[in-house]
C-alpha cells in the first residue's frame, strides 16, 4: 500500500540577522525529518516550542518549500510538479489551525468562506456549491441558519467545527491539524476530537496531528514522531512509545504530563534548564544540556536516528539506559 | 480561623436591569498552608472570583457577599488604600501569560524592586540583595545578570519565574495562581508547578490554583472546587473527589479526558456548551447538558448541600458507592 | 449514561440565538456615543443645506445688493430678516453664501478623499503584498512626499497646475495620499500573517481574490476612520488654499475665500469673518466627532461567544 504522504529528509533553514553589523545566523528550523503516512492513519508530531513542528506543518501544506529533501504527496513529488499538478496536490492537503479566533475571515459569512474552495477548484454553480457546503455543515454539527452568520457569532468549539468543515470541503487526502483543540475547553475538546475521528473513518483521511498534549496524542495517534530542535529524536508506533519510551526526552515528556490517578503516573524525571534557542543550538546532541544521562560523547557528536529494539531513536546511550531500567524499574506514587 | 473566608460571593456585570452574574453565591474557605484548586471551563467565573477578591474589579463589577474576610479583615468594607496595602504584600497573584503581566518597558529587576520598595520600604543595597535572593529562590540561573534583562529578552518559563518572584517578594500568606502554566511548554510547566509547590511548602503559604486542567489539580492540591457558569457545583478533597465524583458535571469532565478513555475509540462527551450571558436556563444550570436531568432539575435551582465528602449542588448526586 | 457521541444533538437545537446584522450592530455601537451622534446630526444639516441650497429660497450667493452692504445679522437693530446673517462688503447675503459654500466644501472634501483613497488603497495593497522590492519603492516615495509640509506641497502643486477647484482637489489628494498608503500597507501586512489568509491560499485563491476579497475587507475599519478624518482635513485645506488666494476664485462662495476677503473688515463687521470661520470650525469638529465614534465602534470585536 503506497503511503499517501512520504517525507524524506525534509530540511528548512532560515537566515536571520543577529544584529546590525553581525553576520547572519542560520537557524535550522527543520533538519532532516522523514516519515511515511498511510491513508486513514494518524501521525502525531510531538514537541515543545522551537522543535520545528510548525515549520514542518508549513512544509507539508506547501506554504513553504523545503530547502532540501523530498515531499511526495499521493505519488506526486511536490518539487517536480508543474503548475497544474501543484494545484491538484494543493487540494489534497488541508490544514486546521490552532487558534479558532483567527483562522476564519472575520468579514466573510461562513457560507461564503466554506464555498471558496469549491469556487476555485470546481465548476459547480452557486446552487451546487451551497448544497455541498450545507451538507458538510450538517455533517460537522452546524445548523442551517449558521450559513449566513459571521465568525464572531460562534463559540470557539463551533469555530473549530467550521475550520474542520473548511478543511474537508475538497475531501483531501491529508489533513494537517496544528493543535486543533488546545484552545478549547475540555468538554468541547472531546466533541471536536470525536468529530475528527468520525470524519477520518468516513473519508479515510490521513491526519498529521501536531500536539504537545501527550494524553491526547495517546488517544488519537497511530504513530508518533517526537521532535527536538528541528530533529527527530524518536519515532514509532504509538503503543510502543507509550509503553516503553526509549529516548530520555520522550520519557521526560511523558513524566511531565500530569495525570489524575496516581497509578498512571510514570517515574518522574526532572529536567532542568530551558529549551534551547534555535539561534544558538548546543553542539552534539541538542538535548545534552538537559539530559540526565549525558556523557562526553553527547556533547560533541550528533546522534543519528537508528533502529533500536523495535523503535527508531537518536540517542547514543539508549541501550545502556534500557539495561539500567530493566535492573531497577521505578514508578512514582 | 480560615485565612480566606468567602461566603455567598456574587459578582455582577452589565446594566442593573439585566445583570450578568459572573459569580453566583460562591462559598469557599482557604486555610493557611494548603493548596486549593478551583477548576472550571471558560465562563465558569473562576478568574472573576479571584479578581474580585484582589480588588481588581472595582470599576466594572458589582461585588456582594455575606462575608469576605482575609486574615480576619473584612475586604468589603475596606477602602481602596487599605486594600492596596494588602494586595501584593500579604495576598498576591500570578497570572497566566507572563509576557502580558510583566511591564515590557521596565527591567525585571526594576519590577521586583518596585514591589519591595512600596510594600517593605527597602532601599539601596538591602533592596538589591533581596531582589537577587528572590531570583535565586525561583531558580533562575545567573540571577545577577538577569536583573538588567527586559521581559522580552527572557523565555516564557523564565518570565513566569520572575512573575512568581514578584508575587512572593513580600512573603505573602496567600498566593493566587491563575492558570500559571497554561501558556508554557510541557517540560517547563512541570518545572514551574514544582517550583510553586515547593515555595508553597517552604513559605507556608496558602495557594489557590485556578485552572481548567483537572490533572494538575489532582497532582498538587488538597481541596478542589468545581465551578460551572458562575456557581460552585462540587467541592471536595483530593483524591476522593476524583475517585468518586458526586456531581454529574464533574463525572462528565473526568470522563471526557483522554486519560480516562484509554483504549476507547471515541471520547465520552458532554453535549452542548456552557451557557452564555443570555441563555442561562431556569433551573439547574447544568440540566441542559446533563444525562441524568429530571423535571425537577429543569424547574428549580439546587442549593449547595454539604455531604461527608464535601459539598455538591445537585438534586440527585451520584452516590459514592457507584463506580464512576 | 452519558454515551459517546459527537455532541451535536438536541441540545443545540433547543438553544436559539438571534444576531443583529452588522449594520444594526454598528449603529447600536455608534449611537451610544453622544458626541458622534451630535456630529452626525450637524453634518446632515450641512449636507441638507448643501444639497437643497437652490431650493431653499435663498438669495443668489453672488448677487450683490450694493445698498445693503455690511449689514449686521438679523438680531441686531440695523439688521433685517431679509438677510438673516447679514451681508458682506459688497452686499452679498451671508447665509446663502454659507449654504452654497457648503456645496463647494463638501464636494471638494468628498472628491479629494476619493482621489486619494482609491490610489492609496491600490498602492498600499501592492506594497503589502510585495514587500521586498515594490513595497520598498512605494514606501520610500511616500516618505519623501510626507517630508514636505502639507500646505506648502499643495501650494506648490497648484502653482504648477493653475487655479481652480479641480486643481485644488488634486493638490489635496496628492498631499493626503501617503497617509492612506501607509495605513493600508500596515493593515495588509498585519492581516497577511493571519491563519485565515493562509487557509485561503491553501484553497488556491489567486492574487486578486486574496487582495480584494480576503484581505481588504479586514482593513476597512481604520481606513474608514482615516477617510472621515481626512474629509475634515480636506475642508480645512481647501479653506486654507482659498484664504491664500489659490483654489476657488471669486465670486464663487467658499468658506475659506470668504474668510480671506473679510480680513480687512474684522473690526467693523465681525460677522463677515466670524460666521464663515465658525462654520468651518463646527464642520471640522462635527466630522472629527463622527470619526471618533467610528473608531470606537469599528474597533475589532474579538471573541464574541454565543
Amino acid at each position: 500500500m503506497i503511503p499517501v504522504l512520504q517525507a524524506r529528509e525534509l530540511t528548512r533553514h532560515y537566515s536571520v540577522s543577529s544584529g546590525l553589523l553581525k553576520p547572519r545566523v542560520l537557524v535550522k528550523a527543520l533538519d532532516g525529518v522523514s516519515f511515511d503516512l498511510e491513508a486513514g492513519k494518524t501521525l502525531a508530531i510531538v514537541g515543545e516550542s522551537g522543535c520545528g513542528k510548525s515549520t514542518l506543518a508549513r512544509q507539508l501544506t506547501m506554504i513553504e518549500t523545503p530547502d532540501a529533501g523530498t515531499l511526495i504527496i499521493d505519488g506526486q513529488d511536490a518539487a517536480k510538479a508543474n503548475r497544474k499538478q501543484l494545484n491538484a496536490i494543493r487540494a489534497k492537503v488541508q490544514i486546521v489551525f490552532q487558534n479558532p479566533y483567527s483562522s476564519l475571515n472575520p468579514r466573510q459569512k461562513i457560507g461564503a468562506q466554506l464555498g471558496e474552495a469549491l469556487t476555485i477548484h470546481t465548476n459547480l454553480n452557486a446552487a451546487g456549491r451551497e448544497a455541498r457546503v450545507r451538507a458538510i455543515m450538517e455533517r460537522v454539527g452546524l445548523r442551517h441558519e449558521h450559513y449566513y452568520r459571521y465568525p464572531h457569532m460562534f463559540s470557539g468549539g463551533q469555530r473549530q467545527r467550521i475550520a474542520i468543515a473548511r478543511a474537508m470541503m475538497l475531501n483531501p487526502k491529508i489533513v494537517v491539524a496544528d493543535e486543533p483543540t488546545s484552545a478549547l475547553d475540555v468538554s468541547i475538546q472531546a466533541q471536536v476530537l470525536n468529530l475528527f475521528m468520525d470524519l477520518q473513518d468516513e473519508f479515510n483521511t490521513a491526519y498529521v496531528f501536531i500536539s504537545h498534549n501527550l494524553s491526547l496524542v495517546e488517544h488519537v495517534a497511530d504513530s508518533v514522531l517526537v521532535m527536538y530542535l528541528g530533529r527527530v529524536v524518536e519515532q514509532g508506533d504509538k503503543s510502543r512509545i507509550y509503553s516503553s519510551p526509549l529516548h530520555p526526552y520522550t520519557k521526560a515528556l511523558l513524566s511531565a504530563t500530569p495525570c489524575i490517578f496516581p497509578e498512571d503516573r510514570p517515574a518522574r524525571i526532572k529536567i532542568v534548564g530551558e529549551l534551547p534557542s534555535p539561534l544558538d543550538p548546543p553542539a552534539g546532541c541538542a538535548f545534552h544540556k538537559r539530559c540526565p544521562y549525558v556523557q562526553t560523547r553527547c556533547t560533541t557528536e550528533v546522534p543519528a536516528l537508528r533502529p533500536v529494539n523495535g523503535g527508531v531513536v537518536a540517542c547514543h546511550r539508549v541501550e545502556e539506559i534500557q539495561v539500567g531500567e530493566q535492573q531497577a524499574p521505578s514508578t512514582r506514587t | 480561623m480560615s485565612l480566606l473566608e468567602i461566603q455567598n460571593l456574587s459578582v455582577s456585570f452589565g446594566p442593573e436591569a439585566q445583570p450578568f452574574k459572573a459569580v453566583d453565591g460562591l462559598t469557599l474557605s482557604v486555610q493557611q498552608g494548603e493548596v486549593t484548586g478551583i477548576v472550571g471551563e471558560s465562563g465558569s467565573g473562576k478568574s472573576v472570583t479571584m479578581m474580585a477578591i484582589m480588588g481588581l474589579l472595582e470599576s466594572q463589577g458589582r461585588i456582594t457577599a455575606d462575608r469576605l474576610r482575609f486574615a480576619g479583615q473584612d475586604l468589603l468594607s475596606m477602602s481602596a488604600r487599605e486594600r492596596r496595602k494588602i494586595t501584593g504584600k500579604s495576598m498576591s497573584m500570578v497570572f497566566q501569560d507572563p509576557m502580558a503581566s510583566l511591564n515590557p518597558s521596565y527591567t525585571v529587576g526594576y519590577q521586583i524592586m518596585e514591589v519591595l520598595k512600596v510594600h517593605l520600604g527597602l532601599r539601596g543595597s538591602a533592596l538589591r540583595a533581596r531582589a537577587l535572593a528572590l531570583l535565586e529562590l525561583v531558580e533562575i540561573p545567573a540571577a545577577a545578570s538577569r536583573l538588567q534583562a527586559y521581559p522580552h529578552q527572557l523565555s516564557g518559563g523564565m518570565s513566569q519565574r520572575v512573575a512568581i518572584a514578584i508575587a512572593i517578594a513580600c512573603n505573602p500568606t496567600l498566593l493566587i495562581a491563575d492558570e500559571p502554566t497554561t501558556a508554557l511548554d510541557v517540560t517547563i510547566q512541570a518545572q514551574i508547578m514544582d517550583l510553586l509547590v515547593s515555595l508553597q511548602k517552604t513559605q507556608n503559604m496558602a495557594l489557590v490554583l485556578i485552572t481548567h486542567d483537572l490533572a494538575v489539580v489532582a497532582e498538587v492540591a488538597q481541596h478542589v472546587t468545581v465551578m460551572y457558569a458562575g456557581q460552585a457545583v462540587e467541592m471536595g478533597k483530593v483524591p476522593d473527589m476524583f475517585r468518586h465524583p458526586q456531581h454529574p458535571y464533574t463525572q462528565a469532565l473526568l470522563k471526557a479526558i483522554p486519560e480516562h478513555n484509554k483504549g476507547e475509540i471515541r471520547l465520552s462527551t458532554l453535549p452542548g456548551m456552557v451557557p452564555g450571558q443570555y441563555d442561562r436556563p431556569t433551573g439547574c444550570l447544568v440540566a441542559p447538558r446533563c444525562a441524568y436531568a429530571a423535571d425537577r432539575c429543569r424547574q428549580q435551582r439546587p442549593e449547595l448541600t454539604l455531604t461527608d465528602l464535601g459539598a455538591v449542588r445537585c438534586f440527585y448526586p451520584i452516590s459514592s458507592l457507584e463506580t464512576p | 449514561m452519558i454515551n459517546a457521541g459527537t455532541g451535536n444533538e438536541a441540545v443545540e437545537a433547543t438553544q436559539t440565538f438571534t444576531y443583529p446584522s452588522p449594520f444594526r450592530a454598528f449603529w447600536s455601537g455608534f449611537s451610544a456615543n453622544r458626541g458622534a451622534v451630535i456630529g452626525l446630526a450637524f453634518m446632515l444639516l450641512v449636507l441638507f443645506c448643501a444639497l437643497f441650497a437652490p431650493l431653499l429660497g435663498l438669495h443668489d450667493p453672488i448677487e450683490q445688493f450694493r445698498d445693503a452692504s455690511l449689514l449686521p445679522p438679523a438680531w441686531y437693530l440695523e439688521g433685517t430678516w431679509t438677510y438673516p446673517l447679514g451681508t458682506d462688503e459688497v452686499g452679498r447675503d451671508l447665509l446663502s453664501r454659507l449654504c452654497f459654500g457648503a456645496r463647494v466644501s463638501l464636494l471638494v472634501g468628498l472628491c479629494a478623499v476619493l482621489m486619494s483613497l482609491i490610489p492609496g488603497v491600490a498602492l498600499g495593497l501592492a506594497a503589502g503584498f510585495f514587500p521586498k522590492v515594490t513595497g520598498k519603492l512605494i514606501m520610500r516615495a511616500m516618505d519623501i512626499m510626507m517630508a514636505l509640509p502639507a500646505l506648502l506641497l499643495a501650494v506648490a502643486i497648484m502653482s504648477i497646475l493653475g487655479q481652480g477647484i479641480i486643481n485644488a482637489m488634486i493638490a489635496i489628494a496628492i498631499v493626503a495620499l501617503p497617509g492612506y498608503v501607509r495605513l493600508v500597507r500596515a493593515s495588509v501586512s498585519m492581516e497577511l500573517g493571519r491563519d485565515y489568509v493562509i487557509a485561503s491560499r491553501m484553497n488556491g485563491a489567486g492574487l486578486l481574490r486574496l487582495m480584494f476579497l480576503t484581505v481588504l475587507p479586514n482593513c476597512l475599519a481604520p481606513l474608514i476612520v482615516h477617510a472621515t478624518l481626512s474629509f475634515s482635513s480636506a475642508i480645512l485645506e481647501v479653506a486654507a488654499l482659498g484664504f491664500l488666494g489659490f483654489g476657488v476664485q471669486p465670486p464663487t462662495a467658499e468658506w475659506g475665500t470668504m474668510l480671506a476677503a473679510a480680513r480687512d473688515y474684522m473690526d467693523r463687521a465681525w460677522w463677515v469673518v466670524t460666521l464663515p470661520g465658525v462654520t468651518i470650525l463646527l464642520s471640522v469638529l462635527a466630522i472629527n466627532l463622527i470619526g471618533d465614534g467610528l473608531r470606537d465602534t469599528l474597533d475589532p470585536k474579538l471573541k464574541r461567544v454565543a
